[in-house]
């Protein structure tokens, strides 16, 4: 059953880690199939870019219907535009990746359309479990697997993690069947990008593990020796309740149980 | 009594030759030669105030008469290696003092498991890179949120230190937060915020907070000047020059983090932290499969080796505690635990935060795989075996009983409140009984 609420998810182009050619953006295309899983047929999806771009094919054979395009050049700011198309509409839900693929790949578009709309932002969504009236419980992905349940009340804008559901396979046909609804809107030239000088990226250095040994024999001591701990706590003689609550303790402590 | 005590200090001042111990010392075969030799052994400042060293005294004599020099230590390395350690670490390092600093660079910590990470640690070299570019009186402030652990701040390069410590930071409160760093920006008026950008939370607050001053921050910076920053973009594909920003959000290894110098944690204070009830209300923690989340990234591992003979105790045990089942190469090999499970150098490298090894004796290649774990416990029959060297706590005892007391105290801190509802349960029952 699809809870009645208004879902925008918000698509880019992406990039292909090793070729480098413009993909379905892998966390957008999640955003689109948490969209589709939340509103169905009803789901928008925007775009604020080139129109005639290929990709958007990809996200458009993902069964979506139809396609909104805010049409601006590349160096535009996508902001101004998604926010005058977001304000005053009946929106509960506004789906995001959390990095674009391509361009200054910030994160901040999220967190900024939060700011200027007054909506509430959740970083990092794994699955939206439910919705009850105006409030919406999620789950948010945490680093090592975990997971944490969140209630927020609407509207709200989230940025989808890798952890949620993997975007479905896209059809070449009712891709290209897919109907695009083109607005001419007003964009601004991001003039501070246009400073900056970008280049390929450059392998980043290794950090070396630099010895401080004063002596030689401290140096051929550092390179062979295995690795040690500083001198731990044994216990030996305790009876085995008493070394299972010393090591339950110490489990307590690092909060690793719960 | 004065004057007797100024006729002193001026003998004290006097050198006086002692020709009976000069000789003593001078006479390698006379009996008191030893005592003499090692009292003067500290300092000895020769007539003209300079101070001696006497390289006849250094080192002994060896079993077939050679003279020996141990500068390894290496004697009295096997008797007491423990105090040797304890003294290596009291070495003090220069500690470098900030008095009325005109500036602040904040760094807010990620702090996972209320101890600084090395990428925190990075951060705070980086922003004494910046100070020492400004050549101005630049204080580094750490920000940090809940409990700490840390006890080595000062070592850190943390000049000042606001902890705040309330209750509305706990947990997943990334709205208190940024009320907070907003009064900081406030009361403070910082010349950069500096952020790991970490999925721990690091990120996250960053931009929130430039969202909210409506500054432009830069996100996966690694080369940072205090002119201009190289960042990531396009996943990790370009290289951005820029200017550098007031806030900046720095990937690991972005420069080195603090060595050779102690500094000042001193306490800085922020009031009247403006809180609003939060939108996003945290639910807590969600118990996920343990097994299902990635060796490589799990938090907690319980890992079992050639000692462990109860199998299904293991499993009962591991799932008690919540813990992720890891495996060494010899519980493998004999068929006891998948591949997928092998922690070492021919299975998957760890980095959990407490590691469990039962039953395993630590080979150079398991060790090599658990480099990275923060806290070790090691359960072992063997004392001298290398697990138990490397291990933070280590127990003596067979792995079975240990296992059935820890799966048991699991049962009892996890069960306080079906307990309680048991309990409920029962003497709902029994007034029912007595209503009938």
């Amino acid at each position: 059953m699809q809870p009645n609420i208004n879902v925008v998810s918000l698509v880019s182009v992406g990039r292909h880690p090793q070729s480098g050619r413009a993909r379905r953006a892998e966390q957008d295309g999640q955003a689109v199939e948490l969209g589709l899983k939340l509103a169905g047929k009803a789901l928008t999806v925007v775009h604020a870019g080139n129109a005639q771009e290929p990709v958007l094919r990809q996200y458009a054979g993902m069964g979506l219907p139809s396609l909104t395009v805010l049409a601006q050049e590349s160096n535009c700011d996508a902001l101004p535009v998604l926010v005058s198309f977001l304000k005053d509409k009946p929106i509960d839900v506004v789906l995001t990746g959390v990095r674009a693929e391509s361009g200054e790949s910030s994160g901040m578009l999220p967190y900024l359309l939060a700011e200027q709309l007054g909506w509430s932002l959740v970083p990092r969504v794994a699955d939206i479990i439910g919705v009850q009236g105006d409030e919406v419980e999620l789950l948010l992905a945490l680093p090592r697997g975990q997971r944490r349940a969140v209630k927020v009340k609407l509207p709200i804008i989230a940025s989808v993690d890798n952890a949620a559901q993997e975007a479905r396979q896209t059809a070449f046909g009712p891709g290209l069947r897919a109907q695009f609804n083109v607005l001419t809107v007003e964009s601004v030239v991001d003039e501070s990008a246009s400073r900056w000088q970008i280049n390929a990226a450059k392998p980043r250095p290794k950090r070396l593990k630099v010895v401080k040994a004063k002596t030689a024999a401290d140096r051929m001591k550092a390179a062979t020796a295995k690795p040690m701990g500083s001198g731990g706590k044994i216990m030996k003689d305790e009876t085995a309740a008493e070394k299972a609550q010393a090591i339950f303790d110490l489990l307590l402590e690092e909060k690793v149980v719960r | 009594m004065s004057h007797f005590s100024s006729e002193d200090s001026s003998l004290d001042s006097l050198l006086r030759r002692d020709p009976r111990t000069e000789w003593i010392a001078r006479n390698r075969l006379h009996p008191l030669h030893s005592a003499v030799a090692s009292t003067g052994q500290g300092e000895v400042r020769g007539p003209s105030g300079l101070l001696r060293r006497n390289p006849h005294v250094i080192g002994f004599i060896g079993p077939n008469g050679i003279k020996r020099i141990d500068r390894e230590n290496l004697s009295s390395a096997g008797l007491n290696s423990k105090k040797r350690t304890d003294e290596a670490k009291q070495t003090q390092l220069p500690l470098q003092i900030v008095e009325n600093p005109d500036g602040y660079i904040m760094v807010v910590a990620d702090m996972i498991g209320g101890r600084l990470t090395s990428h925190d640690k990075d951060i705070l070299g980086l922003a004494h890179q910046l100070v020492a570019e400004s050549n101005r009186n630049t204080v580094v402030v750490l920000v940090c949120f809940g409990e700490s652990k840390e006890t080595q701040f000062d070592l850190a390069g943390v000049d000042r230190l606001i902890h705040l410590t309330a209750d509305e930071f706990e947990g997943f409160a990334p709205e208190a937060r940024v009320a907070a760093l907003m009064q900081v920006e406030v009361q403070y008026q910082p010349e950069r915020w500096l952020f790991p950008d970490s999925v721990h939370g690091g990120t996250d607050l960053a931009c929130r907070l430039a969202a909210k001053l409506g500054e432009r921050p830069v996100a996966q910076a690694w080369q940072v000047t205090a002119s201009t920053t190289v960042s990531r973009g396009a996943s990790s594909s370009q290289d951005i020059l820029r200017e550098t920003p007031r806030i900046l959000m720095l990937m690991e290894e972005c420069a080195n983090a603090i060595e050779e110098t102690r500094h000042q944690v001193l306490p800085m204070f922020v009031d009247g932290i403006e809180q609003t009830p939060p939108n996003l209300v945290d639910q807590g923690l969600i118990a996920v499969d343990a097994n299902a989340v990635p060796l490589a990234e799990a938090e907690f591992i319980l890992s079992a080796g050639n000692g462990i003979h109860n199998w299904d105790q293991f499993h009962a045990t591991a799932l008690a505690l919540g813990a992720t089942e890891g495996a060494s190469r010899v519980a493998v090999d004999d068929g006891f635990m998948p591949r997928a499970r092998q922690v070492g150098a021919s299975g998957t490298w760890v980095t959990a935060r407490v590691y469990l090894a039962v039953g395993i004796s630590g080979a150079i290649q398991h060790m090599q795989g658990i480099g990275q774990c923060d806290k070790v416990v090691a359960i072992n029959t063997d004392v001298g075996c290398d697990m138990v060297k490397r291990a933070d706590l280590a127990v003596i005892a067979d792995s079975e009983e240990v296992l059935a007391e820890l799966s048991r105290l699991a049962e009892e801190y996890s069960s306080p409140k079906k307990r309680l509802s048991i309990n409920e349960e029962t003497k709902n029952q029994e007034e029912k009984s007595d209503a009938a």
